[in-house]
């Protein structure tokens, strides 16, 4: 340590004193900003507008939602596959018995919560009391969601349920941001009712987190399942509870996205599983459990969302470029934060 | 307890002149870049593809990307939709907040385009849509729409037919067809089957049965075997696009039976569309598919005559269909008319040995 600058030892310090995830958690929010500066910076105007920065927001209300409760999971150590089934599942029931039934929004929500509370009661007791691996568990809860999708209705449709179209059109204009387009018009810039519920859920699961017993619970079962039922915590509830939350916002989730495009359909939210497991980990929490911020999984999103909108705009055209970078960015990521991490265990060390 | 408080104060001050940064539009900045728009000169096209998952769509793309070139003066931003609605629409508002000059769509749906389109046209950028059409309340949200007349091109196969049969004297009682459809629901599968249909009612033809076969090959050999294994008489296979057709011969053989014209000796005749796979068309040459009504996918050329039409001023018409013709194995009819047109017939041979492999 003696021959080291002093900038360099402070900076040891600083990671000395801060906790694993504050640190990843400042990464990917340094990360996602060094992103987004150098996409204005190179893609020019179309970065510059407010509305870009919504759409990103807009588009991703749903897959914040769901990368939220699954970094619930993953903190506590678990895994959960089936979120991209449950919200294809409650889009597909939600539009059936909106334009089918004559129902109203009202119920659309109860039924999007009612089907995620349901997959939460059963995919928890499996994982949590019958201790079953939560891979194979949420394996079958994802098979079992799309497959009763297809049940419900084979065809996509859209919805015309006129109160539902009202309030998939409702947009929250935001004062002080806009852009001037091509005709000389000024259009504000708007978010989706959405985006609200995202951001609730954001500031919801941040606070349990931070401040709840319940919230520590989590962190102490993920990091080590054995000193947590030392401790005295119920290791099994704390479990099942994770479970649940995971699916219960998969169920809001898979309604935001139901608001977002108005149809239901068989092959919705593909893939949104895996988008929300990436999106936790370049957020900063570990596969391994114990580790991670709901913060970070907002910014996680963010910055896969960002990529991918840097990929189109710079022309690499085909779907798989995206692919690609992300694969990068995970790449870069989990190699950054094995970095760190081993820093900060040596520096501890000595 | 410092440390941190000063690392979330931070944070938040990162955020806030983010979004400062961001909401700013000084005028200096606007004036620059109206500076660069002007000597660039270059049209930017926003293209955004339903997916890639046919030879048709794969030829489709490639033509706006042949068509659209920088030598031609134009910037194709590509946007594939992966066969998600969703995805598409986030497209189209990316072209808006990118200011693209033109938005190009190949919609994956009919229906659900009214807002998005709408704040296309809120944005001053035309819209011109290819290939499948739009279901909207308000047909001013897009300039036009360029693509196949797909009944028609079920007409023009099934009058193929009629007259080839016509010529050789094959009585329509004892043409037995089935048609082996493309994914249901799909503008072209609705097209097609209502030509073929129509066809043999007026036509006296047996149209034993109608069975999906999703478009692709692998579907369309199952749906053949099963089809042999039910009737023993068909002489006719009517394949809703060359997938199936390459899949539905490959049934035909392995049951033992063989593919050509002639119908009333036990052989079973191919009809496709599309004509876009190589191995549909090497089909032809060899005499396994008798005859495909082509499909144009080059798209690309015609969406840029309307561009340019667009750039000086003038108006579109609001349809344009596609010109399309026919490939044939032999010139035994020498062309196709219907209501009063006439279609011509390509006839694809082996020239001087020459061979696509």
């Amino acid at each position: 340590m003696a021959n080291k600058t002093s900038a360099g030892s402070s900076l040891g310090a600083k990671f000395k004193n801060m906790t694993d995830t504050n640190l990843l958690l400042t990464i990917t929010i340094v990360v996602f900003f060094v992103m987004y500066i150098g996409a204005i910076v190179f893609q020019g105007k179309g970065f510059l507008k407010p509305q870009t920065f919504m759409n990103i927001l807009n588009a991703n209300a749903a897959l914040i939602i769901t990368a939220c409760g699954m970094s619930l999971v993953m903190i506590t150590g678990g895994i959960d596959i089936s979120v991209g089934g449950v919200a294809a599942l409650v889009s597909m029931c939600c539009a059936v018995y909106l334009d089918f039934k004559g129902g109203n929004v009202f119920g659309a929500i109860l039924i999007a919560v009612g089907i995620g509370i349901a997959f939460g009661l059963v995919q928890g007791f499996l994982v949590a009391y019958l201790e079953i691996q939560p891979f194979i568990v949420s394996l079958a809860g994802m098979f079992f969601a799309r497959g009763m999708t297809t049940i419900v209705n084979t065809n996509p449709f859209n919805v015309e349920n006129e109160a539902f179209v009202a309030l998939k059109d409702t947009r929250i204009r935001i004062p002080g941001l806009g852009s001037v387009n091509k005709l000389g018009k000024y259009v504000p810039a708007y978010i989706e009712i959405g985006v609200v519920v995202a951001l609730l859920v954001v500031l919801i699961l941040f606070c349990l987190l931070r401040w709840t017993k319940m919230g520590r619970a989590f962190y102490a079962v993920g990091g080590n399942n054995q000193s947590a039922l030392m401790l005295g915590i119920n290791v099994k509830r704390t479990k099942f509870a994770s479970h649940m939350l995971c699916s219960f916002l998969a169920g809001i989730g898979g309604f935001v996205y139901f608001l977002h495009v108005g149809s239901g359909s068989a092959s919705h939210a593909s893939g949104m599983e895996m988008n929300a497991i990436a999106s936790s980990i370049i957020g900063g929490t570990m596969l391994t459990g114990g580790v991670g911020n709901i913060i970070g999984s907002f910014f996680g999103v963010l910055s896969l969302s960002t990529i991918q909108n840097i990929v189109s705009s710079a022309g690499l055209d085909e779907a798989w470029w995206t692919g690609i970078t992300v694969a990068a960015m995970l790449c870069l990521f989990l190699v950054i934060q094995s970095v760190i991490m081993a820093r900060k265990k040596r520096a501890l060390n000595k | 307890m410092m440390a941190r408080k000063k690392f979330w104060v931070a944070v938040v001050v990162i955020i806030l002149c983010i979004f400062i940064f961001l909401g700013r539009e000084s005028p200096q900045t606007a004036d620059k870049e109206e500076e660069e728009t002007v000597t660039e000169e270059s049209i930017v096209v926003g293209f955004s593809q339903l997916g890639a998952e046919s030879d048709w769509r794969s030829a489709n793309s490639e033509s706006m990307r042949a068509t659209f070139t920088e030598e031609n003066g134009y910037k194709l931003i590509f946007e594939d939709g992966q066969q998600k609605q969703a995805n598409q629409i986030m497209a189209i508002r990316t072209f808006i907040q990118q200011e693209v000059d033109y938005i190009v769509l190949a919609p994956v749906t009919e229906t659900g385009w009214d807002t998005v389109l709408q704040e296309a046209k809120d944005a001053g950028i035309p819209v011109i849509i290819v290939d499948r059409m739009v279901n909207v309340s308000d047909e001013s949200l897009f300039v036009c729409w360029v693509g196949s007349d797909f009944e028609l091109e079920g007409r023009r196969a099934a009058e193929w037919l009629n007259q080839y049969t016509q010529i050789h004297d094959i009585p329509p009682e004892e043409i037995n067809i089935v048609n082996i459809q493309g994914t249901i629901g799909a503008s072209a599968q609705i097209g097609r089957t209502k030509g073929l249909a129509d066809a043999s009612r007026s036509n006296g033809w047996n149209l034993l049965e109608a069975v999906p076969g999703d478009f692709t090959r692998a579907k369309g050999r199952e749906v053949m075997e099963s089809l042999l294994k039910k009737y023993n008489n068909i002489n006719v296979v009517y394949c809703e696009n060359d997938n199936e057709a390459l899949g539905a011969i490959d049934a035909i053989e392995t049951a033992g039976k063989r593919v050509g014209s002639h119908i009333t000796h036990g052989e079973i005749m191919v009809i496709s569309f599309d004509g876009v796979n190589q191995e549909a068309m090497q089909h032809v040459k060899d005499g396994k598919i008798r005859c495909i009504a082509e499909c144009n996918p080059l798209h690309g050329p015609r969406v840029r005559t309307i561009i340019e039409m667009l750039e000086e001023g003038g108006v579109p018409d609001k349809f344009y269909y596609v010109e399309e013709g026919m490939y044939t194995h032999d010139d035994t009819v020498k062309s196709v008319t219907v209501d009063g047109k006439v279609y011509p017939v390509t006839v694809v041979r082996h020239v001087g040995g020459e061979n696509f492999h």
